[in-house]
């Protein structure tokens, strides 16, 4: 008796998984090889480097320098960022220029950032943000992960 | 033409057709494993920035199983070590000689039959030669003279003596049925009728015997639900030191295995070549011989003997890479049965089982 209920549970089993194949195989063959864009694509997972997932915007993702009007950077030099960042990867040259201190250098060395993001809540000036909505800054070497947020250019 | 040189065409031919099915199912069955599971499966093997569904994925994995280290464990017995991948593999692959893969095809004068060789033993022929593949397991269980890999080639021999008592056990069904053990003469008696509509295929003829054989045949195969020889999470398993292409022998007899399967499958009960009511060579009443489809309710529909002998080549392949699709679900359905439900389902459900089949096929044979 017993054998039997096993037997019509791994047919229900089959049923299930069988399904999955068929309607989801259905839906795979019409979205990608037909081209056809469905609402249900079959599947659970994004396929990355190709489709995005959408970021939320408190997400905490790679850091940016604000700059005022006259395109100075907005960091003062004050020093709090280095002293709160757990991970000691902050680092911050400021000089007085025309009065009014400045950074000139500000490097991130982003292979050892936590992504706590407590560099941007302690900031007087609200210079660092973590808004830029970069994830994917991988790198073969730390040289290049050291982040110059100076540096205007597109990098 | 010269026997030999035809036999030997025929080889190469469909060891051909096994590699690249077997190099293919490999990738079919990571996706059909993915489909299951809501997810795309490989899908990035690229070759000029072309990746196509992962088509040449196969490939991708057999260059990395090529280039590993192939490493040979300095406490191994290394004769035996070298030796038993190559044994599993040569006679799981060996099976598929006696598989007819179509009706015997007219070439000129000569008539070709689509199957290396015919013994009229060929059905024990099959079970034989696809039990001697334990040799290699055990064989390389032992030799590894590794604790965990010796207990994986124990539990894949008691499981596979146990369940080949079942196998052969709901064959005799079939063989009650049947008029020959001659393959091709099995899969014409299957693509007669019976009541003049129903075809005469295994699955209808004897459906307990094909539960029955498909349940001890999967656990032949070794593969999930019966995976004990290699349980991953326990003990890995018979090839627990192989490493590099050895290994990559082991796997790919896995999925041999699982072809053979679903061609003896095939062959026995579902007709093998056969598509229902499509005829070769009918000899109609008013004499003249007819080829084509021949429906129950009296239509005919002609076709020449060419397409009829292309469509039953095709309609094998078919099915079995069906039957294939089967095997993979079920694969992908069950989880692992403990090693006491295996020996209780092998000798106290199937055999029990397989017994009555024989009995009850005989009955029904004495009444009509
Ligand atoms: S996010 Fe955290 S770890 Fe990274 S730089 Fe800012 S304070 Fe340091
Ligand atoms: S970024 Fe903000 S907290 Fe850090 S040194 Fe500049 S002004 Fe101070």
């Amino acid at each position: 008796m017993k054998g039997f209920l096993y037997f019509f549970e791994t047919i229900k089993g089959l049923l299930v998984t069988g399904k999955h194949l068929i309607v989801n195989f259905f839906f795979h063959t019409i979205n990608y090889i037909f081209r056809i864009k469905t609402k249900r694509r079959g599947s659970v997972t994004t396929q990355y480097p190709e489709e995005k997932r959408e970021i939320p915007p408190r997400y905490r993702t790679k850091h940016r320098m604000m700059f005022n009007e006259e395109g100075t950077p907005r960091c003062v030099g004050c020093m709090l960022c280095v002293t709160v960042c757990p991970s000691d990867c902050i680092f911050v040259k400021a000089e007085e220029i025309e009065g009014k201190k400045i950074a000139t250098e500000f490097i991130i060395h982003v292979n050892r950032c936590a992504f706590c993001g407590y560099c941007v809540e302690v900031c007087p000036e609200d210079a660092i943000r973590m808004d830029s909505g970069k994830l994917d800054f991988v790198s073969d070497s730390q040289k290049n992960l050291s982040l110059n947020l100076l540096f205007k250019g597109k990098k | 033409m010269n026997y030999t040189l035809l036999v030997l065409i025929k080889i190469i031919v469909l060891f051909a057709w096994l590699m690249i099915f077997a190099l293919y199912a490999t990738l079919a069955e990571r996706k059909v494993s993915a489909v299951i599971q809501d997810r795309h499966g490989a899908n990035r093997a690229k070759i000029l920035g072309i990746s196509s569904f992962g088509i040449f994925q196969p490939f991708a994995d057999a260059l990395k199983m090529l280039f590993k280290e192939d490493y040979i464990p300095p406490f191994t017995d290394k004769f035996m070590f070298k030796f038993a991948p190559v044994i599993t593999f040569f006679f799981s692959a060996l099976v598929i000689i006696a598989i007819p893969f179509g009706e015997p095809v007219k070439i000129g004068k000569e008539i070709i039959k689509l199957q290396v060789i015919d013994p009229d033993i060929a059905l024990l022929l099959i079970f034989a030669l696809s039990s001697m593949s334990i040799y290699g397991i055990i064989l390389g269980g032992w030799s590894s003279n590794n604790k965990y890999s010796f207990l994986g080639g124990m539990r894949a021999t008691s499981q596979i003596v146990s369940y080949e008592v079942a196998l052969i056990l709901s064959i005799i069904g079939l063989i009650m049925v049947y008029p020959s053990l001659r393959l091709s003469e099995i899969v014409n008696y299957q693509s007669t009728l019976l009541w003049g509509w129903i075809p005469k295929w295994g699955i209808l003829l004897q459906p307990l015997a094909f539960i029955i054989f498909i349940i001890a045949a999967i656990a032949e195969t070794k593969r999930a639900p019966f995976d004990l020889p290699e349980s991953e999470s326990e003990i890995i398993g018979f090839f627990l030191e192989y490493s590099g292409i050895r290994f990559g022998v082991y796997m790919l007899t896995d999925f041999v295995e699982t072809i053979m399967l679903s061609l003896i499958i095939t062959t026995l009960f579902f007709g093998g070549w056969n598509i229902p009511y499509l005829f070769s060579g009918l000899k109609l009443s008013n004499g003249t011989i007819f080829s084509g489809f021949v429906f129950p309710w009296g239509k005919q529909l002609a076709i020449s003997i060419n397409w009829v002998s292309i469509l039953q080549i095709i309609a094998f392949q078919i099915k079995t890479v069906i039957v294939f699709v089967f095997l993979l679900l079920v694969r992908w359905t069950f989880p692992r049965l403990r090693f006491d439900q295996l020996m209780e389902l092998g000798w106290k459900s199937l055999i029990p089982l397989a017994l009555f089949n024989i009995v009850v096929t005989a009955i029904i044979i004495a009444i009509v």
